[in-house]
């Protein structure tokens, strides 16, 4: 309690109360620092379980023909791999980054709420055990993709269970996360940071928890239906009783679509802070990038049926979400221009978190243009549920997101450890991501339109070539993230490399680097006195 | 069971690392053709259209993919530019300029216009592709546990009906891992078999989940989906053979559920419709005939095979969650109708598939197969007449 109310009396002891030590310090962590490290840390892990599982899919798909696995965990691994990368990696590296960033960047002194952060990062813990854990429950891990579509998952066995029990804590964990941010949003900010000279990670952040809370219930809705359909007799889903399988792809999709921008968005942010830093120019059009990213996420919302073009729709219907969909191309050009206007006329140095950032502008646009061809209702119904879809979407996630969130590490890395990475390595990681990642994912545009099937454990031999490519970019780039781990995170996080300056970046500007690297385990215990920019610490 | 999965996996992952390495020049040893109205080799665009949809379907492709290519070199080429020039390391300054309402209006409106353009010239072919009015033959497609049913229901051939379902060698191979043929996971027993020049309507549904019914070539992809009908249509422009797949995943054989649509002249198709309907006649088995054991059971074998064995596999000892038949109760219980109502009416949610679409004399024969097969040596028999019975 004396943590919470402040105690007139002994406020003295209060102050100087000690910093806890070994796993109470982790376990008891009500620190925004510490459970950003261990979101960070934590989605590191689930990133390569998940990877080790995209990597048994391209093994057994290296050549036509089962050589490794059956069909039946040929399914699993893409299911558990799909879930596990959306759910376990992606969302809770940015709670991460917000953990880390947003007290920092608003000058705040922690969350709004402590221990709510506390119990948001602990379930991640057996949500994850019970995901990976599945494959040895009896019949294996879900093997209805990770879209969990009915009636197939009538069929799976007691995983599916724990399955829909995990994304229920996961879903719980992230509502609590989403609103812990917004309250620190809006109620914690110093005095001087008004919300339109807030960083744009902020921002991208505010908006992205606005639609987890919005849309995170609507999938717990559809997989308890799921779960009360497998057995207490209901038949929502299950036509046998009179129930709509089509309905489980309306629901699903409904928080299916604004999650795809839950995964994007607070990438965005880190873009807008890394592109000016470099350019050593401010962002061009402040403004509209928030209003850009505010109209991607409430076009997020009438958009969903775009993934079910072929389920039958009326034609109204198919024109209704076509157009939809293609307009959301528009504030994402805006957000690309405004990027590339900021680097015109700059006076640009490509250091790695640079690199990262021009990386994800060219890639993820090559992801963008690929989404804008499937917009299209007679090309999507001809792509959809082929390697096409593959493609595109790997462009967009792991060009996009962890693109964007390997230049955030690099980024505030140094504040975060107090030592700067070695330059040379994060090139090394940078270009040798780079170019694994197009062979195996761009061989993909042509297999899809070729009509290779997604979800395939073998393919006719004429797919051969591409799918070969694919798996030996897939185990490069699956090195290179070893590689990231072993020579870039870890000598930082032993304290290992030259150490950080206060503002490592010339052009970096914003509160985060108004503190010492690294951090102090409290900042900003008293609101800062903030210039007219809100950009720097006065008093 | 897991631990056994992974023993053999250490094993063949041993063996996975040296063939990883004899891989690469192993690859040229795949010696495989295009394959005519299915995937060609390295094919990297859509393939050649078929009928009007495809066609219109490629060119929306194509211009799409010409204005983005456009855009992207126009972006992407001040992008590098600016990369290129405004370096610190050449002295550039940076300028402070960090907005403008022109501009960015602009760069609003011009996309906004592009995007209203393209989803113009889609609307024709939406439109078009919804049309499934005016057949001049209608087929009921029905995606099963993993094979296609195919009921022609309105038209010339109206009235045949059978089932198609991939060549078992090829599974065979699939499972071996020593696959052959341009054909390959493509191969079907029974082709679809349609007129060229004439409207096709196809209406889909499933027996047990969602199935997708695709033709790359024809521009179709529709849903077949439990418990409702969904359809869509084409019209061949030329005689051939085309192929697709499954395109919803639907269990473990996914991949193991081709398409093969065989589009004949007219000429031909009448006298294929003739045929199939005098094969229909003369294999239509008369439900009350009384069978032998030693018939039923050299029927029930090729049941088993075709249906069957993809699950339980030849042995009978099933695999994973698939239950093994070889000793199972129901199948020894002297109760007949036990296993009957478990063909007919399916088990544990549809893992066990409702297998109603098999004729009475069909299941009688497998399940007298069963019941007689292995370590089953119960001497029983079941007439086509007993499970009629139960169907009802």
């Amino acid at each position: 309690m004396s943590a919470v109310l402040p105690h007139p009396g002994d406020h003295a002891h209060d102050d100087h109360h000690a910093q806890p030590h070994g796993w109470r310090r982790w376990l008891f962590a009500t620190n925004h620092k510490d459970i950003g490290t261990m979101y960070l840390l934590f989605s590191f892990t689930m990133l390569m379980i998940g990877g080790v599982l995209a990597l048994l899919i391209r093994t057994e798909l290296f050549q036509p023909g089962l050589q490794f696995v059956n069909p039946e965990l040929f399914n699993q691994f893409t299911t558990m791999h799909g879930l596990i990368m959306v759910f376990g990696a992606i969302m809770p590296a940015f709670v991460g980054f917000a953990n880390w960033m947003i007290p920092l960047q608003i000058g705040a002194s922690d969350m709004a709420f402590a221990r709510m952060n506390n119990l948001s990062f602990w379930l991640l813990i057996p949500a994850a055990l019970m995901l990976a854990g599945s494959f040895f429950m009896p019949g294996g891990a879900p093997a209805a993709g990770w879209t969990i579509y009915a009636p197939l998952t009538m069929q799976m066995g007691p995983s599916m269970d724990a399955g829909i029990f995990a994304l229920h804590i996961l879903g719980a964990s992230s509502i609590m996360g989403s609103i812990n941010i917004i309250v620190t949003i809006l109620n914690m900010r110093a005095p001087g940071m008004t919300l339109m000279k807030m960083p744009l990670f902020a921002w991208t952040w505010l908006i992205t928890a606005f639609l987890l809370i919005a849309v995170m219930p609507v999938l717990a809705g559809a997989i308890t239906m799921t779960l009360t359909d497998r057995h207490f007799g209901t038949s929502f889903f299950n036509p046998a009783g009179g129930g709509d399988p089509i309905m489980y792809q309306h629901i699903f999709w409904f928080f299916g679509h604004p999650e795809v921008y839950i995964m994007i968005l607070p990438a965005f942010g880190i873009v807008s802070a890394i592109v000016p830093a470099f350019a050593r120019k401010k962002l061009f059009g402040y403004a509209s990038m928030v209003y850009a990213t505010a109209s991607i996420a409430i076009l997020s919302f009438i958009v969903w049926a775009h993934h079910m073009y072929t389920t039958g729709m009326p034609v109204t219907g198919q024109l209704f979400f076509m157009y939809a969909t293609m307009l959301i191309a528009v504030p994402t050009g805006v957000k690309i221009f405004n990027w590339i206007a900021t680097m015109w006329r700059g006076s640009m140095t490509f250091e790695t978190p640079m690199l990262w950032a021009v990386g994800f502008i060219f890639v993820f646009t090559m992801g963008g243009f690929t989404g804008l061809i499937l917009a299209m209702a007679p090309v999507d119904i001809q792509l959809q549920d082929t390697y096409y879809v593959v493609a595109h979407f790997h462009y967009v996630l792991v060009a996009g997101s962890l693109y964007a969130m390997f230049g955030g590490v690099y980024y505030w890395g140094p504040k975060w450890t107090g030592v700067m990475y070695s330059e040379t390595r994060g090139k090394i990681h940078f270009w040798g991501s780079l170019i694994f990642f197009n062979i195996t994912f761009f061989p993909m545009h042509f297999l899809g339109l070729a009509g290779m099937p997604r979800r395939y454990a073998d393919y006719p031999m004429q797919f051969a070539d591409f799918n070969m490519w694919a798996t030996v970019g897939a185990f490069g780039f699956g090195l290179m993230q070893v590689y990231f781990f072993v020579f870039v995170v870890l000598p930082m996080m032993r304290g290992q490399g030259a150490p950080a300056p206060q503002k490592p970046w010339e052009g970096a500007e914003g509160l985060e680097w108004e503190v010492p690297s690294p951090a102090p385990w409290h900042t900003f215990e008293n609101p800062p006195k903030l210039d007219s920019t809100a950009t720097r610490v006065i008093a | 069971m897991m631990t056994m999965k992974l023993s053999t996996w250490s094993r063949r992952a041993a063996q996975g690392l040296w063939t990883a390495g004899a891989l690469l020049s192993a690859q040229a040893a795949l010696a495989v053709n295009s394959l005519p109205g299915g995937p060609a080799v390295n094919q990297v665009n859509l393939g050649p259209p078929v009928t009007r949809i495809a066609s219109d379907i490629q060119w929306l492709h194509n211009i799409m993919l010409v204005v983005c290519l456009l855009i992207f070199v126009g972006v992407f080429g001040v992008m590098f530019y600016s990369i290129l020039k405004h370096r610190k390391s050449l002295g550039h300054k940076s300028a402070n300029f960090h907005e403008s309402v022109v501009v960015e209006i602009a760069w609003t409106v011009v996309p906004l216009l592009i995007v209203i353009g393209m989803g113009a010239m889609a609307t024709r072919t939406v439109v078009a592709m919804k049309d499934t009015s005016n057949a001049d033959l209608t087929i009921k497609a029905t995606g099963y546990q993993w094979k296609w049913g195919y009921d022609y229901l309105r038209g010339e051939g109206e009235g045949i009906a059978f089932l198609s379902s991939l060549d078992p060698k090829q599974r065979a191979m699939s499972d071996a891992g020593k696959p052959e043929g341009d054909d390959y996971l493509l191969r079907v027993d029974n082709p679809l078999v349609v007129p060229v020049d004439k409207k096709v309507r196809i209406i889909t549904t499933a027996n047990d989940v969602i199935h997708a019914w695709m033709v790359p070539a024809f521009g179709v992809k529709q849903d077949a989906i439990p418990g409702f009908v969904r359809d869509t249509w084409f019209r061949a422009d030329k005689t051939g053979d085309f192929y697709g797949q499954c395109a919803e995943l639907c269990g473990k054989e996914h991949a193991y559920m081709p398409i093969h649509v065989k589009v004949l002249s007219h000429a031909d198709y009448s006298a294929w419709v003739a045929a199939k309907q005098k094969e229909m006649a003369a294999l239509a088995d008369d439900p009350s005939k009384v069978w032998t054991l030693a018939d039923l059971e050299a029927r029930g074998a090729k049941v088993y095979a075709d249906n069957c064995a993809a699950c339980h596999q030849a042995s009978g000892k099933g695999a994973g969650p698939i239950k093994a038949l070889d000793g199972s109760p129901v199948v020894l219980d002297a109760d007949k109708l036990k296993q009957i109502n478990v063909l007919l009416q399916g088990v544990n949610n549809g893992a066990m598939p409702a297998w109603r679409q098999l004729s009475d004399t069909e299941l009688a024969a497998v399940i007298t197969f069963t019941k007689n097969q292995w370590g089953n040596k119960t001497g029983q028999l079941v007439q086509p007449a007993e499970v009629a019975a139960a169907r009802k």
